[in-house]
């Protein structure tokens, strides 16, 4: 079994205009920069991209919104790019936003088979204008269906080439269902290790959601907010 | 005079209690993990995916790997775990985490509560707001007895886009504690010096005054 590819060209080569993609990261935290980097390089465009946030307005997916490359967000929070309100506002860029923890059992729900549940978050909002509603022992719920993606792009710190993954610290996030929700998953890697020196008991993402794997070059980890205290 | 905000997250945090599941949101709710009680000991999740937040790292320690909701770069103590954002809702929705403090626009005397969105003006999304209302047993809001042209936020109606309905227990202002109750909101509390006059004239929605009402220690 080998999913390495030797770089996020190569990776993203089947991606095309007007798919929809799933893109792994909170903020700009756990976020596939190669392959958004290549994206850019590729032009490819009509994009419909699943991710938390928006990036900022020059790095994460804020790249591929600068270049128009964007063609739909399906978002929760996307508080902290300028260039995505002016594009929303100004209606060139459709926008659905739904609560996070939709959002992440959405991308679940796609990864796990489950067509469609239930959660309490948004009923009574116009998150549920036009759903079905039900009530289970006296409290009320949203139905909400679940989401996949053509692609799904996940970053992790290790992987080996079964595509067997693991996250490290708060970058894991989104990344562990988004990789379960695509037809076809990538995954870029801080260090591609080989077979056998992950331990089983400790792998996030087992291999077979992922379909292509590659070790990623210059990670940048940009800090959205740097807060720190005095030694004292 | 009106508490500022150390005051209001120090007055949240006596509403703590021993061994509690906390998420605390962005703004001021953040300030109360400064002002945990004596003796209390909770344990601060972030829906980014921590239980067991810890305070900022110091100076050059920072992880872009290790944030917060607010995407600040935090830390963790000993016996915290990290987990995918799927894990964290799932603790939220099924209300392993027993109580929510967070910020608001607007708050209507039945528990409505609005802020995420002003139509055609600010548009940030709701984050994880809309899972935390719906499912938290226990939610404080912290917020601004007024706006900054002086109307109340305390309303009859929330007039913006809803974040969740009927919800919301409490309300620590910079002008006093609030219960939500069926007849509105109930005063526990003055902040110093402040009158139960000032709070009647910038209250909108229905407020319950029962017999001397008292200064909050501060």
């Amino acid at each position: 079994m080998n999913k390495v590819v030797a770089n996020a060209e190569a990776a993203i080569a089947d991606i095309k205009d007007n798919m929809t993609l799933m893109v792994g990261g909170f903020g700009l935290c756990g976020i596939p920069e190669n392959s958004i980097a290549a994206l850019v390089r590729s032009g490819v465009k009509g994009l419909t991209c699943i991710s938390n946030n928006a990036g900022v307005d020059d790095f994460g997916l804020g790249l591929l919104l600068q270049t128009k490359q964007i063609r739909k967000m399906i978002s929760s929070y996307v508080g902290e790019n300028d260039e995505f309100e002016r594009q929303m506002l100004s209606g060139e860029l459709e926008v659905e936003l739904i609560p996070q923890g939709t959002l992440a059992e959405r991308c679940r729900a796609g990864g796990a088979g489950i067509p469609a549940f239930f959660t309490p978050a948004g009923y009574g909002t116009e998150v549920a204008e036009g759903k079905e509603t039900r009530t289970f022992d006296g409290k009320n719920y949203v139905m909400e269906r679940w989401l996949r993606a053509d692609f799904s792009i996940v970053k992790a710190w290790k992987g080996d080439p079964f595509g067997n993954l693991v996250y490290k610290r708060t970058a894991r996030n989104f990344n562990p269902m988004m990789a379960m929700a695509g037809k076809v998953t990538i995954a870029e890697v801080e260090e591609l290790v080989p077979a056998g020196a992950l331990d089983p008991d400790e792998i996030h993402t087992p291999g077979i959601f992922v379909h292509h794997i590659f070790q990623g070059a210059n990670y940048e980890k940009r800090i959205e907010q740097r807060t720190v205290r005095k030694r004292g | 005079m009106a508490l500022t905000k150390e005051q209001m997250a120090r007055r949240i945090a006596r509403e703590l209690k021993d061994g509690y599941y906390v998420n605390l949101g962005i703004g001021i709710p953040t300030l109360v993990a400064n002002y945990i009680p004596e003796g209390i000991n909770v344990v601060l999740q972030s829906e980014n995916g921590i239980l067991g937040m810890g305070p900022f790292p110091f100076e050059g320690e920072e992880d872009a790997d290790m944030i917060n909701a607010g995407k600040q770069t935090v830390t963790m103590l000993p016996g915290s775990s990290i987990f995918d954002s799927a894990t964290s809702f799932a603790m939220i929705r099924s209300q392993k985490v027993q109580l929510t403090v967070l910020g608001a626009m607007e708050v209507a005397d039945n528990g409505d509560i609005a802020n995420w969105k002003i139509p055609g003006k600010m548009v940030k999304g709701m984050g994880g707001a809309m899972d935390l209302v719906a499912s938290a047993e226990n939610i404080i809001v912290c917020m601004m007895h007024t706006n900054k042209a002086g109307e109340s936020k305390l309303l009859r109606k929330c007039t913006l886009p809803l974040t969740g309905v009927g919800c919301v227990k409490k309300i620590v202002s910079d002008l006093g504690v609030f219960d939500v109750t069926p007849e509105g909101f109930k005063l526990l509390e003055r902040a110093p010096g402040v009158s139960v006059e000032e709070i009647k004239a910038k209250t909108e929605g229905r407020l319950v005054v029962e017999g001397d009402v008292p200064e909050m220690a501060v």
